[in-house]
């Protein structure tokens, strides 16, 4: 009955960019895609006329209720002055993009067209935190958000499950926390390019100018155990497990592999591609794992060739610290109950064995959910070509990484895996 | 009850402070909520079946941070509430408010805890209205 899914025709990655992602007074999705569109030109080594550019598939979760626009295509083919070539938009809950991203690969490897962008874009943060919130819930099952969940309570409950089954607590999340700070301060498009130890000094510095009793922490445990500078969200998830409400945008560009030498003097080949739906909390046999994650590496991992061990580097859908954790599991870097021990023994850290989210990830790089699953493949792009400046891993013969993107409870999961072959 | 097999119908249960699933004829499935057809034999052959709404907790959050709509109902950060996923002694599982535990100290709250459903009503703009809560058993 399963076949192994397979591309009709190689497909390449031969540029890319993001925006800024953060939160942004002045600037709307326009301008952050305008800001992507432009450094992915410059990212082309042998540069492209963007006029040749054949189709757009856009990744956007939440324009039609937080920005009342729905119908993005045509907006931003006109924005990047390329009508009347098509335009589509699609949703995923948090991994549109990674399904922009799927329908480019497929119109390229079908051979409908050669030279195809695939973007995704977000505007979230002129909403109160209160309507984020609901809106972002949308995105659950009916039954979950009509009772109240929302998306931090989706991923707390999940943690809760997580804990009882391999005795770990919340505190043992500190761990990603403290990675994703470390990596995103090396990356200066993040929306948090800080780390604790810095905020820790910002907020002594910040009470002494207000003449305030100067706080003081022990270290970085202490300080992400002070309820006053890290409250709770949704219990046991407290503000430092959670991405943040980000503004953002980011683009890359397919080519078929055959004109990929016009484009790029190392093409990046997409080796596998992988998509899965998954149950709401209450259909889960077992919520400490993403039924949605496993088919997609499955298939992923099926249409490569490569498993879990040839994945150098990846990108996972931290959304919530925990989230970080289950998914190094699903994946197969860890086995179950092992992916919080690998966080804390700092094998998934940049220089460790299994660097994971070498961009910040979504908690310190920033979630404009719809720009986050290209936003992904764009770092996994950049290290695999080593162009990630300061963030670059330690790794001798880089050639193999992943990007995997997850939407609503794990109702949409996709796994991305990039090979340079050259 | 010549009720649709669906969510509407669930949530019209609740008024009347049932809990309502389905059950197929043909291969003894049972389904909560309700959905139109059974997806183990895909027999169209379902009846209503009414669940005792017993069970236990199978893991839950406090949420500090609401979104709107329960903002409206007096919730937020000095007043959270709980939610979370139980298991029915049917064998299958739902979400529900959780109430009758210190919201405010949810480390108190145990998984595995027996639990009852229970049916309380809110006002929401102006129209009351029924929702799924467990309290300990």
């Amino acid at each position: 009955m399963s076949r192994t899914p397979k591309l009709g025709r190689g497909v390449c990655l031969v540029g890319g960019a993001m925006s800024k992602f953060g939160m942004f007074k002045g600037l709307d999705y326009k301008d952050l895609f305008a800001q992507a569109f432009l450094e992915m030109l410059d990212s082309v080594d042998n540069g492209l006329n963007p006029k040749d550019i054949e189709a757009l598939y856009l990744g956007n979760f939440s324009s039609d209720f937080f920005l009342k626009q729905s119908h993005l295509g045509p907006v931003l083919t006109d924005l990047l002055g390329i009508v009347p070539r098509p335009a589509a938009r699609l949703e995923g809950a948090c991994a549109s993009s990674a399904l922009a991203f799927r329908a480019g690969v497929q119109a390229v490897a079908s051979g409908m067209y050669d030279i195809v962008l695939v973007g995704g874009l977000e505007e979230m943060s002129k909403r109160s935190t209160e309507e984020v919130t609901e809106g972002l819930a949308m995105a659950s099952s009916p039954y979950e958000w009509k009772t109240g969940f929302t998306f931090p309570g989706i991923f707390a409950t999940i943690a809760t499950a997580y804990f009882e089954r391999y005795k770990a607590s919340a505190d043992d999340l500190f761990a990603v926390t403290l990675k994703s700070h470390e990596n995103a301060k090396l990356n200066p498009k993040a929306q948090f390019g800080v780390t604790i130890k810095e905020l820790m000094a910002q907020r002594a510095e910040k009470a002494k100018a207000k003449s305030q009793p100067v706080p003081s922490w022990e270290d970085e445990r202490a300080f992400l155990s002070d309820p006053k500078v890290n409250p709770e969200i949704a219990w046991p998830l407290r503000l430092f497990d959670c991405s943040p409400i980000s503004d953002g945008a980011c683009c890359l560009l397919l080519v078929a592999e055959e004109i990929a030498k016009g484009f790029s003097d190392t093409p990046v080949h997409v080796a596998g591609l992988g998509q899965g739906s998954g149950y709401p909390l209450y259909l889960k046999e077992d919520l400490t794992q993403f039924e949605a994650t496993k088919q997609a590496a499955k298939e992923a991992y099926a249409m490569s060739g490569l498993g879990p061990k040839d994945i150098q580097i990846a990108e996972v859908h931290d959304c919530f610290s925990i989230a970080e954790v289950i998914h190094t599991e699903d994946l197969g870097f860890f086995a179950p109950g092992e992916g919080i021990k690998a966080a804390n023994e700092g094998l998934t850290r940049r220089g460790g064995p299994k660097p994971i989210n070498t961009s910040g990830g979504l908690k310190c790089k920033g979630h404009p959910v719809g720009a986050t699953g290209v936003a992904q493949v764009l770092e996994i792009w950049l290290q695999l070509r080593g162009r990630a400046g300061e963030r670059q891993v330690p790794i001798d013969d880089l050639r193999v990484g992943a990007a995997h993107n997850l939407g609503g409870t794990g109702g949409t999961c996709t796994l991305t895996i990039l090979q340079k072959k050259s | 009850m010549e009720m649709p097999f669906n969510e509407l119908s669930y949530w019209m249960g609740m008024e009347e402070a049932r809990l309502m699933g389905v059950k197929c004829k043909e291969c003894g499935a049972i389904y909560l909520p309700p959905r139109p057809f059974c997806v183990q034999c895909y027999k169209d052959a379902l009846e209503w079946k009414e669940f005792k709404g017993d069970g236990k907790l199978v893991a839950f959050t406090s949420i500090f941070v609401v979104p709107k709509s329960m903002a409206e109902q007096g919730y937020g950060r000095d007043n959270p509430y709980i939610v979370g996923v139980v298991e029915l002694n049917e064998g299958v599982r739902i979400v529900g408010r959780i109430e009758g535990v210190d919201t405010k100290r949810p480390e108190t709250i145990k998984i595995g805890m027996p639990l009852k459903a229970d049916f309380p009503k809110v006002m929401e703009a102006g129209v009351s209205k029924a929702y799924l809560a467990f309290r300990p058993a």
